[in-house]
């Protein structure tokens, strides 16, 4: 991974970061196998670099950006958020993006856009989750966000961690970051955004979507179906077996004051 | 099939080796986790090593008749010492569950044994276990003669909860509950089958014993 150069932002959490052993090791990216070391372990052969997305849909400007320009263009900044898996696990991980806003203004969405839909890259040989018999997905992964979700300051497309581009494992080379949503709304390793006007397909959403919502957003008093979403796992919080208490899990995972108002009048029982 | 059989002598000593090597991955995991070799979420990987071993060993466990019926390979005598080893791994599963995972929080351990499926069946199949276990010794299977076979039928019940308990757990099913869930449904499936297939295998036997004989005469 290159260095990266980053200025420093606003959006930076003090709470102990997460090992960037444990936040490279430790992942859920099914394109790579469905265990938690499958994608650092199956992700050698990917190749990040060239690198091009597509944007287009309801747009005054579609087109398709090189990566090297997005890095050009676009100011890097640092900003520590924490991750909250839909599994009941967390890390605090020092992100290197930009906001997802300042590159749909550059496309000029039209007035009829309401929603911005992600779309991962297939690449069955460089990918070994995409190829063989048991598939637990279809593929391409796909992910969406409201118009005003998107354009949310938090809400960043990162190129890297830790200072450095992003590893194949954590979606390389450029990925969502939502941190007031469950980790799996942070789609990897992007090749299209499309502007919609109907709200787009989520992968997990339509495998399961009594589990899953469209919205995900981290809620400690909505539980998955099959378990509770009230406290979560720290992960590298215990050091071995012992030590590791659970925390209790914030609404919006902590980022309430900034964004409980893009959801003012909604159930959120209801839009999960 | 013809499989070398050990002296009878030397079944204890062999049996009680066998119990060291089963208990041998829990204890090196534990070993493992305590000096931070679990990898990034130690607690979790620990707990689900401990109840994947159970499995495993409910699985081998009601292997035992299928292999004596299909292979003619007789382990019927090591039969108990699976089964221990599957409530001994579900017993540190639900130990580790209480105390590392769940910190001793009662609330939070009530509620999720009341509200989730996947917890219940993992309780369930835990106090199923328990008269089984306590019931394995020569003392009880002479107390309670043909009872005892109709109580160690609850197995079959554990096996299915156990192996349930493990796919609801996880947010998707990956190949390798899918690979679990194939093999417990084939060992339950071979006992609905099982008393068909041994009629068949036995009239064929006589069948043929006859033939043999007719031929001579």
């Amino acid at each position: 991974a290159a260095a990266l150069n980053a200025k420093p932002s606003g959006y930076v959490l003090t709470e102990k970061q997460t090992s960037k052993q444990d936040v490279t090791s430790y992942n859920n990216f099914y394109e790579f196998g469905t265990g938690k070391g499958d994608p650092i372990n199956n992700s050698g052969a990917f190749k990040a670099q060239p690198w091009t997305v597509e944007i287009g849909g309801l747009v005054g400007k579609p087109q398709t950006i090189d990566i090297e320009t997005i890095f050009k263009d676009f100011p890097m900044e640092e900003r520590v958020y924490r991750m909250r898996c839909v599994e009941a696990w967390s890390m605090v991980i020092p992100w290197v993006g930009f906001p997802l806003s300042a590159l749909l203004d550059r496309v000029e969405p039209l007035g009829s856009a309401k929603y911005v839909a992600f779309e991962t890259v297939v690449r069955p040989e460089e990918m070994p989750g995409q190829r063989g018999l048991f598939q637990p997905m279809n593929w391409p992964y796909v992910e969406g966000l409201r118009l005003d979700e998107a354009r949310h300051p938090l809400t960043i497309l990162a190129t890297g961690l830790y200072g450095e581009t992003l590893p194949n494992q954590n979606g390389a080379p450029l990925r969502l970051v939502v941190p007031w949503k469950y980790g799996f709304k942070g789609i990897k390793s992007i090749v299209k955004i499309t502007l919609t006007e109907k709200e787009p397909p989520a992968s997990w959403n339509v495998m399961q979507s009594n589990e899953y919502g469209f919205y995900a957003n981290v809620n400690p008093a909505v539980d998955h179906p099959r378990w509770s979403q009230a406290t979560e796992r720290q992960i590298g919080e215990a050091s071995g077996l012992f030590g590791g208490a659970r925390m209790n899990t914030l609404p919006f995972n902590g980022y309430a004051e900034e964004v409980a108002g893009l959801y003012s009048g909604m159930d959120l029982t209801k839009f999960y | 099939m013809a499989i070398p059989t050990l002296p009878a002598r030397y079944k204890p000593a062999l049996i009680w080796a066998l119990y060291a090597i089963g208990l041998m991955p829990g204890l090196y995991a534990f070993y493992l986790g305590i000096f931070g070799g679990l990898g990034a979420d130690p607690v979790r990987t620990f707990e689900h090593l401990l109840g994947l071993w159970a499995l495993r060993f409910l699985c081998l466990g009601l292997a035992v008749t299928p292999a004596r019926d299909l292979l003619g390979i007789n382990l019927i005598s090591y039969r108990r010492m699976l089964g221990l080893l599957a409530f001994y791994y579900v017993l540190a599963h639900f130990a580790v569950y209480l105390t590392l995972d769940r910190g001793m929080i009662l609330s939070s351990i009530l509620g999720d044994i009341l509200k989730r499926p996947y917890i219940m069946l993992g309780m369930a199949g835990l106090v199923m276990l328990i008269p089984l276990a306590a019931t394995s010794n020569r003392w009880s299977i002479r107390q309670l003669g043909p009872r005892w076979n109709k109580l160690h039928k609850l197995v079959y019940a554990i096996a299915a909860a156990a192996v349930l308990h493990y796919a609801l757990s996880l947010k998707a099913v990956t190949a390798e509950p899918a690979f679990y869930i194939a093999v417990v449904t084939l060992l339950l499936g071979y006992r609905l089958v099982r008393s068909r297939l041994m009629a068949r295998k036995r009239r064929r036997r006589n069948g043929t014993a006859g033939t043999t004989t007719r031929s001579r005469a």
